[in-house]
């Protein structure tokens, strides 16, 4: 127990006896976990088994049924907690990329800085104009979404998020959308991401990422983690007989 | 008989291009043209009609429907909030206001605003006299039926576009004003544009008020100058001004739902 917290006190994210339900719909059956700072951590298992809930209940775009998140230290579950605050903390990236439409690709990254970080038009659009860069679109600022393939807006997604200056970031299946040659371009934003050291969690069906970036792979099935370890070793050796089955399937 | 598709096709547009051809003829041969041009187009109304009929009716029916239209709108965005509440008496309320200012005809609202309003409260009158009563009226009447039209553009949204803006930190008020809304405003406005052109119309429900002369307008207008001169041409006048508002409006729509399917 105390080695636990004494492990986990310095977590960026930290997940105790996290339940979730729909309805009379169970879809998280008591969730435990974290994720130290620096570290890449990849969630993978089948459809339904409550891989996207789990992320969106780390930043409260889903209100948990049960359990208790710590973001940094700082309890996101609690009733009185500044959720916005704490949001803007933590970037997310979804698989519909969900940028703005009738905002310009530059828009798109200051808009947040600009109303939630307070940050002045100028500084707002210096920061975005970097982030652009170092996703390797600095040429499309002036775009609106529509005109951008799939891979450009997922990456614009991503620089949109990093525009924020956040401590962490989240991804949910950020590839799963696009056309199998844009995906590579994708993963490569998110390597240097990793190797920079930036504390990800991501859900997704690419095991050569998980392989090469992760530092833990959490493999989850019908609302519970079934097993947890070093990437390199649950793809190659799984311990237990439903992540074999699965590993099975996909690899 | 077995006609090919392609014939078949062929056969049915003679067909209509030949019942058209007859009602044309007898249109043009059996109606009273001098009667009719007497009676709908006498030109010596027609110049007595103007400036006035622009300068005063035209004026006023512009007047009347441009404040209710505002107002409605407001009205409208705040019924179609309340509507999407997570606070069950707002969404009550909301439904309430706009089922019952959708299911009364309009000639009911303004009646009982003009003439219920100072029964029921001696001494009081609503603001800005007849044109604040209008505004309230057109208000009530368009508002319930925007709000709706709103709350559909709003939920049209895809959901994500919240999540995302709510992820990065914004505010729900924030994400809606900056993200949602604009997005929804764009989808609503071809319908706001239909519901102004009906609003015009109704605009002329005005007349239970008792106007002064003064502030009449289209439809009154026309009416009283058909009284004093025993002939509809002011009736036609007053409806050509009514198209001149709007038929670009609907063009503008047309316009408006071409472009928005290029964008699709
Ligand atoms: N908003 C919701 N309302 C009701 N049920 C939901 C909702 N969101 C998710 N669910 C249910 O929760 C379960 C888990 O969904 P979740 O999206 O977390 O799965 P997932 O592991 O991300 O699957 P996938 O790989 O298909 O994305 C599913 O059965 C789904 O139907
Ligand atoms: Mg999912």
């Amino acid at each position: 127990m105390t080695t636990t917290a004494n492990e986990r006190a310095g977590a960026a994210i930290d997940v105790r006896e996290l339940r979730k339900s729909f309805g009379s719909n169970e879809v998280l059956k008591g969730i435990d976990f974290h994720v130290s700072n620096g570290q890449v951590v990849c969630v993978i298992g089948p459809s339904g088994s409550g891989k996207s809930t789990l992320l969106r209940c780390v930043n409260m775009l889903e209100a948990p049924t049960s359990g208790q998140i710590f973001v940094e230290g700082d309890e996101i579950t609690d009733p009185d907690a500044d959720v916005d605050a704490l949001r803007s903390r933590i970037g997310m990236v979804f698989q519909q990329f969900n940028l703005f439409p009738h905002m310009t690709v530059l828009r798109n990254l200051t808009i947040a800085q600009e109303k939630v970080r307070g940050r002045s038009r100028s500084e707002a659009v210096e920061v975005a104009r970097r982030n652009l860069a170092k996703v390797g679109l600095a040429d499309r600022e002036d775009a609106y979404p529509a005109h951008l393939s799939g891979g450009q807006q997922q990456r614009v997604a991503i620089a949109r998020a990093l525009s924020m200056d956040p401590d962490m970031m989240l991804f949910d299946e950020p590839t799963s959308a696009l056309d199998p040659e844009l995906v590579g371009d994708v993963l490569a934003v998110m390597k240097e991401l990793a190797t920079e050291g930036m504390t990800m969690m991501v859900v997704t069906h690419e095991m050569g990422f998980a392989r090469e970036a992760g530092d833990k792979l959490v493999f989850m099935d019908d609302g519970v983690i079934v097993e947890e370890g070093d990437p390199r070793e649950v793809l190659a050796d799984p311990k237990h007989e439903r992540t074999r089955a699965f590993l099975s399937k996909v690899l | 008989m077995a006609l090919s598709p392609r014939k078949r096709a062929a056969r049915n547009r003679y067909i209509q291009y030949a019942v058209l051809a007859v009602i044309v003829l007898v249109i043009a041969f059996g109606a009273n043209w001098g009667e009719l041009h007497r009676a709908f187009w006498d030109w010596d109304i027609v110049k007595a009609q103007f400036p006035d009929v622009i300068t005063t009716a035209l004026k006023w029916t512009i007047i009347y429907t441009a404040c209710g239209f505002v107002f409605g709108l407001a009205l409208g965005l705040v019924l179609a909030l309340m509507r999407l509440s997570s606070v069950g008496p707002y969404r009550w309320i909301a439904t309430g206001i706009v089922e019952l200012f959708r299911g009364l005809p309009a000639l009911v609202v303004f009646l009982f605003l003009g003439v219920g309003f100072p029964l029921a409260f001696p001494g009081r009158e609503i603001p800005g006299g007849n044109v604040g009563t209008v505004t309230l009226a057109l208000g009530l009447v368009g508002g319930a039926y925007m709000a709706e039209t709103i709350r559909a553009g709003i939920q049209a949204v895809p959901k994500g576009q919240l999540e995302a803006a709510r992820s990065l930190g914004m505010s729900h008020t924030r994400a809606m004003r900056s993200v949602v809304l604009p997005q929804a405003l764009r989808i609503v406005l071809p319908p706001l544009t239909n519901e102004l052109i009906l609003l015009t119309k109704d605009s002329s429900l005005v007349y239970i008020l008792g106007l002064s002369i003064d502030q009449y307008e289209l439809t009154k207008w026309g009416r009283e100058g058909m009284n004093s001169y025993a002939n509809l041409t002011p009736m036609v006048v007053i409806g050509l001004c009514y198209l001149l508002i709007t038929v670009p409006l609907s063009i503008v729509v047309r316009r408006m739902e071409a472009s928005a399917g290029r964008a699709r």
